[in-house]
C-alpha cells in the first residue's frame, strides 16, 4: 500500500436509544421512564487506506457501514478509537479537511431544489474558494466525463433521478476532493447509468489520483471499482483484503457455462460437477477450484459450442461470507 | 478562526445572490408567509375603533395607526423563520450536507435569511410610503439621533430574533424536535414585545418585567423609536441593552450549536 491517507484504529460508536414497547400504556410509562439501550453500530474497527485506492467497504444493512463514513467525514465523533484522514481529526471540522474531501450519498441530496444545478455549483465554487479559471476547467472537464450538456441550467426538481444523481457527482467533486467517501452512490440508478457512474468514478480516481472508499449493495460496482474489499458485519471487521482473495477464501469454485448443441442428459453433468442451471442448449456447473482442469478436459466430450470460466457471483460469496460469520458468532467458533 | 470568518465574508456575496435566487423560486410561499405577519393591521382595526372617541392610554386613533404600521414593518424586516428550516433539515438527516461544506451552516442560514430581504422589503416599502401618507409626519420622529437609534435597533433586532431562533434550531439535534420551543417564544414574543399591544398599555408588574427581556427590544424598541415616543437617552440606553442580548445570545448559540454538533447523530442513512 502507498503511504496511508486514511487511518483507523479500533474504532467504536455506540448509540444510545430509547426503547418504548408499543401501546398506549407504555407511551404513558415513558412519559417518567425511558429506558434506554446501547446500540454498538461500529465495534472496533481498524484499517488504513493508501494514496489512490478504490476500496469497496461492504456489509449487510445496519452492519456500521454508514456511521463509519460519517466519522471519516466528520459529521460523528466516535464514542472511542481514534481515525485520522488526511493527517486530520475528522471531527474537528477543520476548514482545510473540509476541502479535500466529499461524501456522496446516493440517498441524499446538496442541489439547491428550486434552482438549477449550475446554481449549486456556483454557490460551491464560492464555498469551497476554487479559483475562477480552475472552476471553469474543472467543470468542463466533469461536465463531459459526465455528459451534462445542458441538464446543468434546468430547474433541479425537473431532473430525473439519474440526471440529478450525475449533477450531484459534479457538485461534490468540483473542489477536486482528495478523498471520496460514496455511499450507494448508484442506488436507485438505471443500469447503464450504474455503468456511466462507475467509469466515471474509476476516471476521476485514475485522473486525480484520489482515494475513493465506497459502500454498495451492487457487487457490479464492487467488481468494477474496487480491487480491495473492507467487510464489516454487526459493526466488526470480518474481511480486509483483495476481491480475489476474498472469493477464494469464501467460494473456492468456478462456475461453467456451457453452450450445447443437443441436450445432454443431466446426469451426464453431475459427474463433471454440481449443476446450477440446466436448460436443453445451455447449462451453468459449478465445479472446485483444485478439480477445475480436470472439469473442464471432461467436458471436452460434450456437444460444446462455447465454454466460459468465470468466479461464482460475488452476491453468492456475500452471501456465504455473512452467513458463515453470523454462525461462528453464535456458536463462538472462529 | 479568523481564516474562517475572511473565508466566510469572501462566500458571503455568492451566498446572498443564491439565496435570492431561491426566495424568488419560492415566491409563492413567500407570499403566504407575508399574510400570515398581518397580525399587527387586525390590532390597528381594533384599537384604532376602541380609542375613536377618546384616546386610550397615551394613544389616539392615529397614534394606533402609525404603531401597528410600524410593528408590521419592524416585523416584515426582521424576523427569522430558521428555527422551522433546522428543525426540519435537523429531523430529516438533511443538515450533513451543510456540515460537510467548509462553511460554518449558521453563517450560510444567516445569508439565506438576508438575501430574502430585498422581497421583504418590497412589501414593507409601500406600508412605510402608506403610513407617511395617512398619519402623516407629525406621527414620526424628525430627530436625527433617533432615526439613527431607529436603522441600528433594527439591525440589532433582526441579528437577535436571528441567534434566538438558530438557538432553538440547534436544540433539535439535542432533543430530537424543538418545534414547541419555537411556539413558546412565539407567545412570550406576541405579548411581550409589543406586537399585540403596546406596553405602556399591559399592567405595570408585567410591562416592569418586559422591560428587562429581550422581547421588547424585537418590535416595540424599534417602533417607539420610530414614532418619537422615547428620549434620546433612553433610546441609546435600550441600543446598549439590545447589544448585550445580541452578545449573550451568541455565546449560547456557540455553545448549544458545539453541543449539538459533538451529540447529533442521524442515525443510520
Amino acid at each position: 500500500m502507498t503511504e496511508p491517507l486514511i487511518r483507523v484504529r479500533e474504532l467504536r460508536k455506540t448509540y444510545r436509544v430509547a426503547k418504548r414497547p408499543p401501546g398506549l400504556a407504555a407511551a404513558a410509562r415513558a412519559l417518567f421512564h425511558r429506558e434506554v439501550t446501547d446500540v454498538h453500530a461500529v465495534a472496533g474497527v481498524s484499517f488504513e487506506v493508501g494514496r489512490g485506492e478504490r476500496v469497496g467497504f461492504l456489509g449487510p444493512n445496519g452492519a456500521g457501514k454508514t456511521t463509519t463514513l460519517k466519522m471519516l467525514s466528520g459529521l460523528l465523533h466516535p464514542t472511542s478509537g481514534t481515525c485520522e484522514v488526511l493527517g486530520f481529526t475528522p471531527q474537528a471540522r477543520d476548514r482545510a479537511f473540509l476541502k479535500q474531501i466529499t461524501l456522496v450519498m446516493g440517498n441524499k441530496q446538496q442541489l439547491l431544489w428550486d434552482l438549477p444545478p449550475a446554481e449549486t455549483f456556483e454557490m460551491n465554487r464560492a464555498i469551497y474558494e476554487i479559483p475562477r479559471p480552475q472552476y471553469k476547467k474543472t467543470l468542463a472537464e466533469l461536465s463531459e466525463l459526465l455528459d451534462l450538456g445542458d441538464l446543468v441550467n434546468k430547474p433541479t426538481r425537473q431532473l430525473s433521478l439519474g440526471e440529478r444523481m450525475k449533477c450531484e457527482l459534479c457538485a461534490a467533486l468540483l473542489h477536486l476532493p482528495k478523498v471520496l467517501f460514496l455511499d450507494e452512490p448508484t442506488i436507485g440508478l438505471d443500469v447503464s447509468l450504474q455503468a456511466t457512474v462507475r467509469s466515471f468514478i474509476r476516471a476521476y480516481n485514475e485522473r486525480y489520483e484520489a482515494t475513493v472508499l465506497l459502500t454498495s449493495h451492487y457487487m457490479d460496482d464492487v467488481a468494477a471499482l474496487c480491487p480491495r474489499v473492507v467487510v464489516i458485519d454487526h459493526g466488526v471487521l470480518i474481511f480486509d483484503g483483495r476481491l480475489e482473495a476474498l472469493v477464494q477464501r469464501v467460494r473456492p469454485e468456478k462456475r461453467l457455462t456451457v453452450k450445447l448443441s443437443r441436450p445432454v442428459e443431466r446426469r451426464e453433468l453431475e459427474a463433471i460437477g454440481e449443476v446450477v442451471e440446466h436448460e436443453p442448449s445451455r447449462a451453468v456447473l459449478q465445479v472446485k477450484n483444485s478439480a477445475l482442469q480436470a472439469s473442464v478436459a471432461r467436458m471436452t466430450t460434450l456437444p460444446l459450442v462455447d465454454l466460459t470460466v468465470e468466479d461464482p457471483p460475488l452476491e453468492d460469496v456475500m452471501r456465504d461470507l455473512f452467513e458463515k460469520n453470523r454462525l461462528e458468532t453464535a456458536t463462538g467458533t472462529p | 478562526m479568523n481564516g474562517d470568518v475572511a473565508a466566510s465574508a469572501r462566500a458571503f456575496p455568492a451566498l446572498l445572490r443564491t439565496g435570492f435566487a431561491d426566495a424568488v423560486a419560492y415566491r409563492a410561499e413567500f407570499l403566504v408567509w407575508v399574510l400570515t405577519t398581518n397580525m399587527p393591521l387586525v390590532m390597528l382595526a381594533l384599537w384604532n375603533a376602541v380609542a375613536r372617541d377618546a384616546p386610550v392610554g397615551n394613544w389616539s386613533g392615529e397614534g394606533f395607526v402609525a404603531y401597528y404600521l410600524g410593528a408590521l414593518i419592524v416585523r416584515l424586516v426582521t424576523s427569522a423563520w430558521v428555527a422551522w428550516e433546522m428543525t426540519f433539515e435537523i429531523r430529516q438527516g438533511v443538515m450533513p450536507t451543510r456540515l460537510l461544506r467548509p462553511l460554518n451552516p449558521l453563517v450560510h442560514y444567516a445569508a439565506e435569511n438576508l438575501a430574502a430581504l430585498p422581497l421583504r422589503a418590497l412589501v414593507s416599502l409601500p406600508v412605510a410610503a402608506i403610513l407617511l401618507y395617512t398619519v402623516g409626519r407629525a406621527q414620526l420622529t424628525q430627530d436625527p439621533v433617533l432615526l439613527a437609534v431607529f436603522a441600528l435597533s433594527l439591525a440589532g433586532a433582526w441579528l437577535l430574533t436571528f441567534l434566538a431562533m438558530a438557538t432553538i434550531g440547534s436544540l433539535a439535534m439535542l432533543v430530537q424536535s424543538a418545534v414547541s420551543l419555537v411556539e413558546v417564544w412565539f407567545g412570550l414574543f406576541s405579548v411581550l414585545s409589543g406586537y399585540l399591544v403596546p406596553l405602556d398599555l399591559l399592567p405595570k408588574w408585567l410591562a416592569a418585567i418586559a422591560a428587562w427581556l429581550p422581547f421588547q427590544l424585537l418590535l416595540s424598541f424599534p417602533v417607539r423609536t420610530l414614532l418619537g415616543r422615547i428620549s434620546r437617552a433612553d433610546a441609546l440606553g435600550l441600543l446598549g441593552l439590545q447589544a448585550a442580548y445580541v452578545a449573550a445570545f451568541f455565546l449560547l448559540l456557540t455553545v448549544v450549536w458545539r453541543e449539538g454538533t459533538r451529540r447529533y447523530s442521524a442515525f443510520g442513512g
